[in-house]
Parts: C-alpha cells; structure tokens; sequence
C-alpha cells in the first residue's frame, strides 16, 4: 500500500489545503505546548529557589537550582506515610474491584442467563442515578466505616463502564472453548479461573490500570470518611497543603514568606505523587487507549 | 451479523438436545408455559426457560453474582432509598432512613432559599459553559489530527494531549492555582505585557474563566480517543468514492469524515447532557474560597457545606436529591429526543 496512493493525494492538495496543513500542524505543536507547560512548571518550580519563584521569574527553566525542597519534604515522616497509604489503599482497592468486576461481567456476558438483561439494567441506571453524597455519607457512617480502610476501597468497587467493557470482551471469546473445557468436566468457576482470565491477559492489564490510576488518583473519599493524619493518603495530604497555602495568600501579601515556602514544596510534594503515572505513562498509555476503544467499539 | 448471533446463542441448547451437554427437565412444569417458551427460540420443546431450570443449570453462573449484586445493593440503592430522609428528619446517629416524616418541609425550605438559587443558576451556567466549549472542541481536535500526515507527529502530539487526563483533581487543582497566582505565569505575561497583575482566584468575575480553561485542558485529549476511533471505522472506499467525484479535502471531510462519525457525537452529547448538574464538584470543591462563592458555589458545594459541614442532613439531601432527579429528567429527554430526531441513542 505504502507511499503510492499518499503521492497521488500530494498532487491533488490545493493551494488552501496545503496552507491549512501547514497551521493545522502549527496549531498542535501550540496545543501540545500548552498541555505540558503546567507539567515543566511545576518541575521548573520544584528545583527553583523560594526567592525567584515568589519574584515570579520561575517558568519554564529552573533559577536558583536547589534540592533542598525535595529534602524538606521527604523528611516529613508523615509524607511518607500517607504515601505507604495510598499505595496500600490502590492495591487492596483495585484487587477488591478486579475481583467484583470480573465476576459480574463474567456472568454477565452468557447471553443465554436467565435475567441477564435485568442484571444488566441494575447496574446501568446506577449511571445515571445516584444517591447523592449526603445518603452515602450518612450510610458509610452508619456501618462504621469511618476512619478504616473499608470506606475508601469498598464504596467504589464496581465501575459500571469498566464492567461493560469487560463484558464486551467476554461476549466476544470464544464460545467453542469454554464448551470443551466444560466437556473436560471443568465448572464454572474453573473455566473462569483457568481459561476465561488467563487468555483476557490484555483485558484484565486494561482494567487493573484504569482502577488503579482513579484510585491513586482518588482524594474525595479519603477527605470525607478519615480524619486522622496517618491515615490518609497522599492526595489528602497535597489537598491539606493546598488549602493551607491559598489560606495565607489570602490574607495578603504579607503573609510572605509562608505562602513561598509554600508554593516550592507544593511544586515538590505534587511532583512527588504524580510521579508514579508520569514515569509509568509512556508505557501504560496504549493500554489504556485500547481499553477505551474496546468500550466504545461495542458500545 | 443477526445470523451470526443466532448460531452463537443457540449452540449451547443445541448441544444439550444433541445430549453432550446433560439435559434437564422439571416434571413440574406446565404445557402451557412450554408452548410459550418455544416462541423464544430456545431449544424448542423444552422448558429451558423457567427459572427453576436456569437455576439449575446455571447456578455457578449466579453465585458469582451474588457479591457483585449485594454491593450494588449496598452502595448504590440503599443510597439512593436513603434519600427518603430528605422527607424524614434525620439525626446523627439514627437509622439511615430518619426518624419521623416532615412531607415537604425540606423542599419548601430550599426553594424560599436565596443561596440555594444562586448556586442554582451558578450549576446552570457553569454547567452549559463547560457543554458548549468542552463538547465540540475534541471532535475539532480530532479532526485535527486526522488530518496530519506524519503518523509519528501524530502518535506523539496524541500521547502529550491524554496526559492531564491522568493527572488527580488535587494535582490539577494546584496547577491552577499556582498558574493563577499573583506570582504565576498568567500574571507574569500580563506584566510583561504591561497590564496590572489580578489575584484571579479572589475575583467572582474570573472564576468561570479559570474553571473551563482547567477543564478544557484535562479533558479535550482524552475526549478525542473515542472520535479517533470511530474514525478509524471509517470505510476508505468513501473517500476514494468521493475523491472521483471531484471531491476535495474540504468536501471530503465535511461529507465523509463528519457523517462519519455522527453516532459517536450524539451518544457523547447525551452522557454530557446527563452529566450537565454534575459539573466537577470535586474540582470546585478544591478551587473555591469564601470571596468567589458568588460564582463559584454550585449545588454540589452547598450540599457539602450545608450537609457535612454544617450537619443539617435533611434539608442537604433534599437538595441532593433535586439535583439528581435533574439529571435524571435531562438524560432521559435527551436519549428521547436523540432517538425520536436519527434513531442514534444510548438506549
């Protein structure tokens, strides 16, 4: 196929096609210039000294190179802590929605299921309605969740659009399979466990990511249903910064010197838990971009 | 297609009747139901279709929805039944569901309150600004980039623009209010420039501006993916078709590219306009102070604080659940609508 046909259109390309060509490309390095600039600036901020970032001459190259921010805040125990939290949290978290979802999806994609439609419908509406955050609030007080671990990994175990993708891929795996591995004398459970997930290697990674990254990611629930410092994570933890320094900044200018200190460890601390995705990313990201479009493709 | 799924559907039944498969049959059941059943297609006379039989068979299959089902149960509709204490009075620490039903106390008492419509008409706009320019700006992008001929270019320039999706609420959120700071890049070009240098999260009249542009630059990459692989699904013939028909780039993209990928549109249009009361809570939530809740409280906001901070849990879920039924009500005309106008909807 190649270069061929891509020539014959080079020659028809008219004049205004050509200019638009040449701006559309323009346009998008810009766009792409503008979505990492936030990103260079807070490493740009993270390796400044406090004077130039509160003189405002800080943005896409670091003035004043220092580490003494990253030293400031990895001595803070309680740092650390919550970042332990927020891994502990995403790992039990994501292995409690892994397990959920797989088996709601895998039940759910036998078309001949007695009651399947219902099933499906039960979950989906949940899309559209919810029960709104003062219910839920008063209901995870009510079973005692506060402050355990349970009110972060559990409210959210079952993401209904990760279900209809999984699902979507189910619906699609071989049928003749999964029938000799039950003439085999394999159940249900086995064909899942030995069969089913261990050639949905693709699929599974994908969803694993996607539950992984929101519950990394995660801060509202924590925020909400913990209010004690060693138990949150690390997403709480930046919050708790960000609130205090917007606090002094209020109060004016004269608040100084905290509100610089401030803004050089926020540069930091925020670096620091995003750190995990940025590194992962470049590798993650096809994954999740196929996910995505399984989803949508069946959908 | 059809014929495809018949075959799929039916070959399990099929080889229960050939008797690889155990076949099951309920002494107890009723001829009439049978005749019934064989409507459906399943295996023809046998009463494959009861329930007691899909137990039977399937049981496996059912226990595995067991958990799945009870926290759906749990975390989703005992919520929303909750919302009956919207009705009831509710105090800390008794039943989820009230202590003794007030009627409409609750909804009277929010509709004679002022703030409850400021942060009405606050949802309201900031939610139609975030439709109006963060629904067409990624099928814009999308086309943008199917236009580039480098697909290296593209792979790249793709990959930059998924990043913000990634990023927490809280990481965004600091972005932002260190962009906007007094010593942030927006005022240092506005000083190069030689204006005057804005706190712009203590200006009501800025809030709104701040909000879309945050969101626009989280969402629009990510909301390209979808647009890009419908494209994809595009059939070429098209274009070369409409190539000999003396059709140029313009023409091609405007009659094949666009119809293309109108389904995907009008289903994304319809989850946004579900989705429309909802703007970011969470993203206000972080960005908001005191000095800007004159455009920056939502409902959402004021649920949080009449509720969780102040306590008042009945009147906070009443008002919750007026948000909700909004949504509601606005996903549902617009999948009616959607499929009344081109028979593309979500259901």
């Amino acid at each position: 196929m190649g270069s061929r046909p891509t020539q014959t259109i080079k020659i028809k390309d008219s004049k205004s096609y050509s200019a638009f060509r040449v701006f559309n490309g323009i346009a998008i390095i810009v766009i792409c210039a503008v979505t990492l600039y936030p990103f260079m600036n807070i490493i740009a901020q993270s390796f400044s000294s406090e004077g130039y970032i509160n003189a405002g001459e800080v943005n896409l190259i670091p003035r004043g190179f220092n580490v003494t921010t990253f030293e400031v805040v990895m001595s803070d125990s309680m740092f650390w802590r919550n970042y332990a939290n927020t891994v502990i949290y995403t790992v039990v978290a994501t292995a409690i929605a892994m397990v959920l979802t797989t088996c709601f999806a895998y039940a759910l994609s036998k078309r001949h299921l007695k009651g399947r439609s219902f099933f499906i419908g039960v979950a989906v509406f949940t899309m559209f309605f919810n029960g709104g955050l003062i219910p839920n609030y008063v209901l995870i007080n009510a079973i005692g969740f506060t402050n355990t671990i349970w009110a972060i990994v559990l409210p959210n175990a079952i993401s209904v659009f990760n279900l209809l993708v999984m699902k979507a891929f189910f619906e699609n795996f071989s049928e003749e399979l999964e029938e000799a591995a039950e003439i085999d004398g394999l159940t249900t459970y086995g064909i899942l466990w030995r069969i089913v997930i261990p050639l949905s290697k693709a699929v599974m990674a994908t969803m694993i990511l996607f539950y992984a990254v929101s519950f990394w990611n995660a801060w509202f629930q924590a925020f909400l249903y913990l209010d004690r410092r060693e138990l949150y994570p690390v997403t709480v933890y930046l919050r708790n910064l960000l609130a205090g320094a917007t606090g002094t900044e209020q109060m004016g200018g004269a608040a100084g010197e905290s509100t610089q200190i401030a803004s050089n460890v926020q540069s930091v601390t925020m670096l620091l838990t995003t750190l995990p995705i940025i590194c992962l990313y470049p590798f993650l990201q096809k994954y999740f971009v196929r996910g995505i479009m399984l989803g949508s493709v069946k959908a | 297609m059809s014929a495809i799924g018949v075959t799929e559907g039916s070959s399990q039944p099929a080889l229960r009747e050939a008797g690889v498969v155990p076949e099951f049959t309920d002494p107890n059941d009723k001829p009439q139901k049978k005749r019934r059943n064989s409507r459906k297609g399943y295996a023809g006379t046998n009463n494959t279709n009861t329930w007691k039989h899909a137990l039977k068979t399937d049981w496996r299959l059912y226990t595995l929805l067991i958990l799945p089902l009870l926290f759906l149960l749990i975390f989703r509709y005992l919520p929303m039944a909750g919302n009956v204490i919207a009705f009831r009075r509710f105090r800390p620490g008794s039943s989820i569901f009230g202590d003794e039903w007030v009627g409409m106390h609750y909804i009277e008492m929010f509709i004679q309150d002022p703030t409850f419509w400021r942060v009405f008409w606050n949802t309201i706009i900031l939610g139609a600004l975030t439709l109006a320019i963060c629904f067409p700006l990624p099928i814009v992008l999308a086309l943008m980039f199917n236009e580039l001929r480098s697909n290296k270019f593209k792979r790249i320039a793709q990959s930059i623009s998924y990043l913000p999706h990634f990023m927490s609420i809280v990481i965004v959120a600091g972005m932002v209010l260190q962009l906007t700071s007094v010593n942030g890049t927006i005022n240092q070009i506005i000083g190069s420039l030689g204006g005057e240098t804005m706190p712009f999260m203590q200006l009501p009249e800025w809030f709104r501006t701040v909000y879309v542009s945050s969101e626009v630059w989280q969402t629009v990459g990510w909301g390209t993916i979808l647009y890009l692989a419908a494209l994809t699904t595009i059939d070429p013939q098209l274009y070369e078709a409409a190539r000999i028909d003396g059709a140029n780039r313009w023409k091609q993209m405007w009659h094949v590219t666009i119809p293309g990928i109108t389904p995907t549109m009008i289903v994304l249009l319809i989850l946004n306009v579900g989705t429309f009361m909802a703007v970011g809570f969470e993203k206000v939530l972080l960005l908001y102070n005191p000095l800007i809740y004159e455009t920056a409280d939502i409902i959402a906001t004021y649920v949080y604080r009449v509720g969780i901070t102040s306590s008042n849990f009945s009147y906070a879920a009443a008002i919750g659940l007026f948000e909700a039924l909004i949504g509601l009500v606005l996903i549902l005309s617009a999948n009616g609508i959607a499929r009344k106008l081109g028979g593309n909807s979500l259901w």
